[in-house]
């Protein structure tokens, strides 16, 4: 990387929506913006824009009346983006598997690159999902960058 | 003549952390009228948790991360009541060490959220620190930080062994003064009064008419608080409900605050009364019959009612959260203010959309 990619290399936005969760995850990624872990070390700032959001973290089963505002808010994001599901219910929606209104997971309704397991999620874990995610984020937004080229 | 325009706030919404609708007819800046506009969160609990009443206890946990430990206490105290038993002296007091551990947490959350909604992100990561004190310590007691699933049905999993109940009283001596300070910068700070008082006021007469409960009712001068009717270990400890008469949401922060230094005195009190003894009695069979719990959870009185017929699967099991009845005053509270103040309104009701939707 030469020195103008490293000026012109900026941080990544994450946009954190709940899609029905039980708030527990949402605490978790709360918690992960403040003092004891702080993720902005790792480049990522929260800003809850979709137009200038990179990287879309979802928590939740997505519940059906959700879903459609999932679509619409993963399509206002621009390119090179990236999903993470956080938790078991954004994952797979085992928590509430005998729900009726739910759709069991994120990937039900759009593409998801990174899972991260947990009920709720550890920050911990959550930290290790956002380093996967950033570093996928970088390789995604250079590859896109060679297409323009 | 003026012209008024509709606007929705949320579902997505940065002052919000859940899904949470709320349709604004403005004039101009001003706020002339408010639908809100639920249901982004309904998973369809009610018939989940009536599916396998064994399981029920894990699943009433996954209604609200926020208040998961009351969630769990209701439903046990339901069907302990259908069974018939008493839990242990122990068991009471390990329950009312997590309620109030839990009460903390969600308190300064809910601090950390109004510091946020102001504008004071400092005040924000402080609360977050503090709170941080709490989540290390019922992790250490629980081995979980959001969901203890510390309660069964006749007791608790988990007992404290010495060492623990040393490094709880440790944990509470080193929040005392923090929490202190805390309440320093929430009462006297200007940014915050200038934002909060006199914003958002909710009369005693409206706060009854809404049929409010916990610290949006008592902000407003009324006094009531399901602890009194002793639950859990409630009964033998000194309880002193905080009461404020103005109703705005300053009085709703100030009032979570005080319960925040309540908390710690409760959780004291409860670790010098523990004694050795047994954390749990045997229930057996089916249950056959119908109960009611009812605790104090962070935002209000929270009620179980379980119906059982004798099989695994239980009739019906209804719950009652307190913030179906705390959110819907926005309706009422929003219309005439600024646009600017809808996120500070809605968020000192401390809105829990997962609870509401269930």
């Amino acid at each position: 990387m030469g020195f103008l990619d490293r000026v012109g290399a900026r941080s990544p936005w994450i946009l954190h929506f709940d899609t029905g969760s039980c708030n527990g995850c949402d605490l978790e990624v709360w918690a992960l913006l403040t003092p004891r872990y702080d993720v902005e070390r790792f480049g990522g700032v929260n800003k809850a824009n979709p137009k200038q959001a990179d990287i879309l973290l979802i928590t939740g089963p997505v519940t059906k009346k959700c879903e459609d505002r999932l679509r619409n808010l993963y399509e206002q994001v621009p390119e090179p983006k990236l999903v993470m599901a956080c938790g078991n219910c954004a994952s797979t929606g085992a928590p509430f598997h005998n729900c009726y209104n739910v759709c069991y997971g994120v990937d039900k309704v759009i593409p998801v690159d990174v899972y991260v397991p947990g009920c709720a999620a550890r920050p911990e874990a959550l930290i290790d999902g956002l380093t996967k995610a950033l570093s996928l984020w970088e390789k995604k937004a250079l590859a896109a960058k060679e297409v323009k080229e | 003549m003026s012209r008024s325009t509709i606007i929705p706030f949320g579902p997505q919404h940065p002052a919000f952390l859940e899904p949470l609708n709320v349709s604004l007819k403005l004039d101009g800046e001003t706020v002339t009228g408010a639908v809100l506009n639920l249901g982004y969160n309904h998973r369809g609990m009610e018939h989940a948790l009536s599916l396998d009443y064994k399981k029920t206890q894990y699943l009433a946990e996954r209604v609200c991360g926020i208040c998961s430990n009351h969630h769990a206490s209701a439903y046990c105290q339901a069907m302990e009541s259908i069974y018939g038993v008493e839990i242990p002296e122990r068991a009471r007091l390990i329950r009312s060490i997590m309620m109030e551990c839990q009460r903390l947490t969600s308190h300064l959350l809910a601090l950390g959220h109004i510091a946020e909604a102001v504008g004071y992100e400092n005040l924000f990561m402080q609360c977050f620190r503090e709170r941080e004190l709490v989540m290390r310590l019922v992790n250490e007691i629980s081995g979980n930080r959001v969901h203890y699933s510390i309660n069964v049905i006749g007791g608790v999993k988990r007992d404290l062994d010495a060492s623990m109940e040393k490094r709880a009283a440790e944990a509470m001596t080193k929040l005392r003064p923090k929490l202190d300070e805390l309440r320093g910068i929430f009462a006297r700070d200007s940014t915050l009064s200038k934002r909060t008082k006199g914003v958002g006021k909710l009369t005693e007469t409206q706060a009854r008419d809404w049929c409010t409960v916990g610290p949006v009712a008592r902000a407003s001068g009324i006094w009531e608080d399901v602890r009194e009717d002793s639950f859990a270990a409630y009964g033998m400890l000194h309880l002193r409900p905080v009461v404020r008469a103005e109703g705005d949401c300053y009085a709703r922060t100030m009032v979570r605050m005080d319960e925040c230094l309540r908390s710690v005195d409760l959780i004291e009190e409860c670790l010098s009364l523990l004694r050795e003894g047994p954390v749990a009695v045997d229930v057996k069979g089916h249950p056959t019959g119908e109960g009611l719990g009812r605790v104090e959870a962070p935002r209000g009185e929270l009620v179980y009612y379980v119906k059982a017929v004798g099989k695994l699967q239980l009739d019906r099991i209804k719950i009652r959260t307190p913030a179906f009845v705390n959110v819907p005053p926005v309706q009422v509270l929003l219309p005439g203010c600024q646009l600017a103040d809808v996120a500070v309104i809605t968020v000192s009701l401390d809105p829990c959309i997962c609870c509401t939707d269930r």
